[in-house]
């Protein structure tokens, strides 16, 4: 028998998403992302000066994220500052962001982007990383192509798409696994990969093919944000 | 956006405006900007809030826990406020340890509520002496132009007023997901908000853009309720900055404060639930 | 002194202009295809992937004649040779004033581009921390980027205010030859000096004047579409007098 999701959602169905861009008047760049109740924002602030200057790079802007928990965005309340977790988050965001951007216009200069998670119910990294592809597009910077990210579940024996709390703390079978993704929107270029539990090594391609699926999706959510400057003018 | 400190001629002409009683955004000097107040900013919160005035944006989060009481106030729940610049919100604000200023934020949000006595920590007693209720405040800007003591403010008491406990199981522990219709014990009609007048040249202004605030040669910041529904009462204070202030300033100011306060909680009525 | 807008000749506004009038404009995602097929190019902001065009930034993407190209709705301020900028004195060291230009990197302008003697050990003399310049870009190098203040409209600004708007809008508020800032000095009666950097100065004989002056600008600016700019402006002037 088939993995009952506890939202009653199918297999292969997204929370509903939500996003907006615009929501940090004085970032460069800026924009809200949401997956059901897991809500990201996003703001990014360059290209400039970077501290210290070794740290600088003479070719090209270096890009910096800083991710991180509201205190109140989980039910036992987060301590407020970065933690080995977030400091892992932020890293491996930064890399799947990275291969989307052209920063060769901007050497020894930084980009900062920083995602906070408001409400977090599950996939709160690839939630930010929707975010933050928006942000930096909305901030002028020169980029290849919008990234898109999801969380694959495999819960048991069945791939399941948008992993929420309830089924991150499934236990049957072969219980939760938990597997972040992220890709360039329009090129077989994964740039996010993360994956926690136990899964077929068979089964790992047919999980990103489901993704896959989902960024059709996502990326027209992303798109549709940013379009839609142009009709709030007229 | 910039980060270009604030230039000489543009305080000058800011400082000769403000003796002409006019502003870049065509408010009068004590006219507050509107806002707006949302609540449900995280599920996970036992209250939250956003509030937009004018540009500035904050949210606020209520977490309740249990926990052992203050030795010196063994018969009382505990009530702390905390949060942090988030380098989201403003090019000036840095990563890494807390600085002054969002240390300001909070304690100055945390020092009205307090001393209004607007929640009654007595009732937030499980056990006497060894378990009591805290009432974590948490605040976090998300875009700064401006008078981010009074829009947390604001915030801080709109989520209050939202705030239902959670359940706790038969162990005595919390259930997070269960929510009760238990309100937060308040005082009847006393909510006390933060106000803040800036002084630039002889002016007095309230509410200033981040530009105004960066020509502000001084300030101070006041708690004030209406309370328990019968007069004004000023609960806290804290002057901030270099400049000094003069006697009249503070008469100016007590003239004035509480119609702020009453226009300010006007506008806040119309968004309580 | 200060009646200069040096910007007209900007390679930024032929960027934003083009020669001939475009045949169509859509909002456009870095990644997205903008145009297919050999006869198109790829203009500024866009890029060649086998036969498609694509977009490398967001904005509106025109097409004129075979070229395609993308005017960004956004973003950070590049300096160039001859660029006019605003900057704020941050630092005096002994051999001229170092300038923030709201870019990633500080300006410098070395002591001899005063327009007066000044002695070195009193520079604050001619120009304080805080006080405002007009400037060119004289020289970007990996070292620094150079200022100079030698040249019509440049110098020391005295009076008026500062303000920012999105570089990326510096060439619709100079608009076509000029036109749309002679517009909005002509209305106002105000100076009003624009930098590349998207700070822009204004002055004029009182403070009413000035206010109204930056909410024109600062109207031009927010609009996203950049056709019919003019005719708005116009139309914002007779119900704002």
């Amino acid at each position: 028998m088939a993995f009952k999701r506890p939202d009653g959602r199918k297999l292969e169905e997204i929370r509903p998403m939500m996003a907006k861009i615009g929501v940090v008047p004085n970032a460069d760049g800026s924009a809200i992302f949401s997956f059901g109740k897991t809500v990201a924002i996003a703001a990014v602030y360059g290209p400039r000066l970077l501290h210290p200057q070794h740290m600088q790079d003479p070719k090209s802007a270096v890009l910096r994220v800083n991710y991180d928990l509201l205190s109140f965005s989980v039910s036992d309340r987060k301590k407020p500052g970065p933690s080995r977790r977030s400091q892992e988050i932020s890293k491996v965001t930064e890399w799947a962001l990275s291969p989307a951007l052209d920063l060769k216009e901007f050497p020894n200069t930084v980009i900062d982007v920083q995602i906070y998670i408001l409400q977090a119910n599950a996939s709160t990294r690839v939630a930010g990383i929707n975010a933050a592809s928006m942000a930096l597009a909305q901030a002028g910077i020169p980029m290849k192509d919008l990234v898109c990210a999801v969380s694959v579940g495999k819960m048991d024996k069945d791939l399941v798409l948008d992993v929420n709390d309830e089924e991150e703390h499934f236990e049957d079978g072969e219980g939760a696994t938990d597997m972040a993704t992220a890709r360039l929107a329009n090129s077989d270029k994964w740039t996010l990969l993360q994956l926690d539990g136990k899964i077929q090594p068979d089964l790992y391609p047919k999980a990103l093919s489901l993704a896959d699926k989902a960024f059709a999706k996502i990326y027209e959510v992303q798109k549709k944000a940013l379009k839609s400057v142009m009709e709030e003018e007229k | 956006m910039s980060a270009m400190n604030l230039s000489n001629l543009t305080k000058n002409t800011l400082n000769k405006m403000f003796a002409l009683g006019k502003r870049f955004d065509g408010r009068k000097l004590l006219e507050q900007r509107e806002f707006t107040v949302e609540y449900d900013v995280s599920y996970k919160a036992e209250g939250s809030a956003r509030v937009k005035l004018g540009k500035t944006e904050v949210v606020v989060g209520v977490k309740l826990g249990v926990g052992e009481p203050y030795p010196d106030s063994l018969d009382s729940g505990n009530l702390m406020a905390s949060g942090d610049l988030l380098p989201l919100a403003s090019p000036r604000f840095e990563s890494g340890p807390p600085k002054y200023n969002s240390l300001e934020l909070t304690r100055l949000v945390e020092r009205a509520i307090r001393e209004s006595h607007v929640i009654d920590l007595k009732k937030l007693v499980i056990k006497e002496g060894e378990k009591v209720w805290t009432v974590m405040i948490d605040i976090y800007p998300i875009n700064d132009d401006g008078a981010l003591i009074d829009a947390a403010s604001i915030a801080a008491m709109a989520a209050l007023m939202q705030t239902h406990f959670p359940e706790i199981d038969k162990d005595g522990k919390i259930d997070y997901d269960k929510k009760t219709t238990k309100k937060l014990p308040l005082l009847e009609n006393t909510i006390p908000l933060s106000l803040t007048f800036y002084k630039l040249g002889d002016s007095l202004v309230v509410d200033p853009t981040r530009e105004e605030e960066e020509a502000a040669d001084g300030k101070i910041v006041w708690g004030i309720s209406h309370y328990k529904g019968k007069e004004h009462m000023i609960h806290s204070a804290q002057k901030g900055m270099d400049a000094h202030l003069s006697t009249d300033d503070i008469t100016e100011m007590m003239k004035n404060l509480p119609k702020l306060y009453d226009d300010t909680l006007k506008k806040l009525k119309k968004f309580l639930k | 002194m200060k009646n200069f807008n040096d910007g007209n000749n900007d390679e930024n506004y032929e960027e934003f202009t083009g020669v001939a009038e475009p045949t169509s404009r859509t909002v456009v995602v870095p990644g997205e295809v903008v145009a297919s097929g050999d006869d198109f190019l790829a203009g500024e902001g866009a890029r060649k992937e086998g036969s498609n065009v694509v977009a490398s930034r967001y904005g509106l993407a025109e097409k004129v004649g075979r070229v395609v190209k993308i005017i960004p709705f956004s973003g950070a301020f590049i300096p160039r040779r001859n660029n006019v900028v605003i900057g704020r004195v941050n630092d005096i060291v002994h051999s001229g004033w170092i300038v923030d230009i709201d870019y990633a990197q500080n300006g410098f302008l070395p002591l001899m581009e005063s327009p007066r003697f000044v002695n070195k050990h009193e520079m604050d003399q001619f120009l304080a921390i805080g006080d405002v310049v007009a400037a060119k870009v004289w020289n970007v190098s990996p070292k620094g980027i150079d200022l100079a203040m030698k040249g019509k409209g440049l110098g020391k600004l005295e009076g008026g205010f500062v303000f920012r708007v999105n570089p990326s809008r510096v060439p619709r508020i100079i608009g076509r030859e000029g036109s749309m800032i002679n517009l909005i000095k002509e209305k106002t009666g105000c100076n009003v000096t624009i930098g590349q950097n998207g700070w822009v100065w204004i002055k004029g004989n009182d403070i009413d004047s000035e206010l109204r002056t930056r909410r024109a600008i600062e109207f031009i600016a927010e609009k996203v579409l950049v056709s019919g700019l003019t005719e708005k402006m116009e139309e914002w002037f007779s119900k704002n007098k």
